[in-house]
């Protein structure tokens, strides 16, 4: 029997036999980071709504005019919006999808959901976290007992309902998730990729192991003496990571724990135009700011030095007692 | 609102929502006036009730003024006793440590089911509504208070699509889903506080806030509620309550 919706046991197997998981440096630009990723790929895209975002990386498929990309977030905002206002993505599989509570619902989503263009998979927040680790453990699924009774599950035929073989009770199956490549934002690894995450670590521990290859950006890449001297600190391990990239201010305008706030007047203004009309204004932030800019740096400086510097201080002072 | 005797609708809702909860709970908190609820009763006697974001936070304790603005983000670390990963907090949820939900919703029915994923019929909305978050998590693996602005097109007889699951067609339906814990335990509006009846389960008028008549509230509502025999009416908010809760939301960005 074999199925559509989960990877053979054997395909994961193999794929992980090709990679090279030597301890070697994986050190590539944001401009060459692009080539990991094919088009039609299905994308398992780190950290959580508006925090740790792989901003930078989306920011750079999208500039290499990926296609087709089918992605997957525990819970998806503006880059949502982004991967399917430029067309890089046709689905998202997520558990939520806006733009943030504070700006209601996105109106990028809703066109493209709503008109038939694109495609927004829900599942429960724990049902996307039981697909990661079901596809980071290499089992076909994992039970649990949310989604039972409610219209997600009845609408999604990927799952099913079980009786349970040692009690009786009903369960649901949630199918393992194996993206075929993840993207995660950290705030530091090394050359190699063994990586520490400060804060919140959302699904991506999970999501770093169940996929078949791993981009890291990071803040800044530190020497491999550096991670040895706080191994505990690292969350993911080199062996399942293929390429690494430095982007300082990577996940902007989202925030970075412990670095950065989001740039919330850049937001502001954002969803003001692409939710003023979800077609033309979109086409005009994607060329302002994703396509027009020579850099990173160049779109950082489009955001604009105080604005960045205020989400700075914010974020840098938080935890002050 | 100058005077503190005066109040806003969010105002009371929040105020009647921390209320429900005793010192040493442990509630799953939605973003909103849901947390606003849970850290207003922190503050106001309450400092042993433990708040848990799908995030990865257990313990939280957010700081006056700098409420975070989802559950997902790093001010809602602040002061916490431990961050995890959000499967990982979740199933804290279905291993049964947690007390009370606390959810905002956008449609419920007279079952107490939420709708926050589809206006009209999923196969062709009218509006795409962004999901459920944990929102389906929550309200099936503990008991819910859930915070409703009441509109009748907000209490309907039967949602348009389940998100986050009541007690389904009602009696014995949520049981009999697979869902053997938890459920609605309350339901509290700018106008009334409900709860449900034991035999069908359907949302019934438990006290009725000040000002408001039985007739209001039915009139607000696009189906027939229970109305108990006896229905107290709710002390007013405090001098206390309200200054508390000012000072939590300076900005009004959850209490306008």
């Amino acid at each position: 029997m074999t199925s559509e919706l989960v990877q053979p046991y054997h395909t994961l197997r193999d794929n992980i036999q090709k990679r090279d998981r030597s301890l070697r440096e994986k050190v590539v630009s944001l401009e060459e980071a692009p080539s990991f990723v094919n088009d039609g790929a299905t994308v398992g895209i780190g950290g959580s709504t508006l925090s740790r975002t792989p901003m930078a990386m989306i920011w750079q498929l999208i500039r290499a005019r990926k296609k087709n990309l089918s992605c997957s977030r525990c819970i998806i905002s503006t880059d949502g919006d982004l991967l399917f206002g430029s067309g890089a993505a046709n689905q998202i599989t997520s558990s939520w999808f806006a733009q943030g509570i504070l700006w209601g619902l996105s109106k990028v989503m809703r066109h493209y959901v709503e008109k038939n263009l694109a495609r927004y998979d829900e599942w429960s927040h724990m049902g996307m976290g039981m697909r990661y680790r079901a596809g980071g453990m290499g089992v076909p699924f994992l039970p649990m007992r949310s989604m039972l009774g409610s219209d997600v599950a009845h609408v999604r035929p990927e799952v099913k309902e079980i009786d349970c073989p040692f009690t009786g009770e009903k369960l649901l199956l949630i199918p393992a998730l194996n993206p075929d490549v993840a993207l995660i934002h950290v705030q530091r690894c090394d050359a190699y990729g063994n990586a520490q995450i400060d804060g919140l670590q959302f699904m991506d521990i999970d999501l770093a192991l169940a996929a078949n290859r791993v981009i890291l950006t990071t803040e800044r890449i530190v020497s491999n003496d550096q991670i040895r001297r706080a191994p505990d600190q690292t969350k993911i391990p080199f062996l399942c990571v293929d390429a690494v990239v430095e982007v300082p201010y990577g996940s902007m305008p989202h925030e970075c724990y412990g670095l950065y706030e989001p740039a919330m007047n850049h937001l502001d203004a954002y969803v003001d135009q692409v939710n003023g009309d979800p077609v033309e204004g979109m086409r005009r932030y994607l060329d302002t700011y994703v396509y027009a800019p020579k850099s990173w740096n160049d779109f950082l400086s489009l955001i604009g030095t105080e604005e960045v510097m205020s989400a700075t201080r914010r974020g840098q002072s938080l935890f002050d007692v | 609102m100058s005077k503190s005797s005066q109040y806003t609708a969010s105002e009371i809702l929040t105020i009647l929502i921390a209320r429900q909860v005793k010192g040493g709970l442990v509630v799953f908190s939605g973003v909103g006036i849901p947390l606003l609820a849970a850290t207003l009763a922190q503050r106001l006697g309450c400092p042993g009730l433990t708040i848990l974001f799908e995030g990865g936070v257990i313990g939280a304790f957010v700081e006056p003024g700098k409420l975070p603005p989802s559950t997902n983000d790093q001010r809602c670390t602040k002061r916490a006793n431990m961050v995890l990963g959000s499967a990982d907090v979740l199933l804290l949820l279905q291993r049964g440590y947690v007390d009370i939900g606390f959810m905002g919703g956008a449609q419920i029915d007279q079952y107490g089911n939420l709708n926050s994923s589809f206006i009209g019929n999923w196969k062709a909305p009218t509006v795409r509504l962004p999901g459920t978050g944990g929102g389906n998590d929550i309200s099936s693996l503990t008991n819910m208070i859930v915070a409703m602005k009441h509109e009748k097109r907000r209490f309907v007889e039967k949602v348009d699509f389940i998100t986050s699951p009541g007690f389904i067609r009602g009696r014995n339906t949520r049981a009999e889903s697979g869902l053997t814990h938890g459920g609605m335990f309350r339901v509290i509006t700018e106008l009334a506080t409900f709860s449900f009846d034991d035999a069908e389960r359907r949302m019934k008028v438990l006290a009725l806030n000040p000002g408001v008549t039985c007739g209001q509230v039915q009139d607000n509502t696009g189906f027939d509620l229970i109305f108990d025999k006896s229905i107290s009416v709710t002390e007013p908010p405090s001098e206390h309550e309200l200054s508390t809760l000012r000072t939590l939301d300076p900005g009004r960005q959850f209490t306008a």
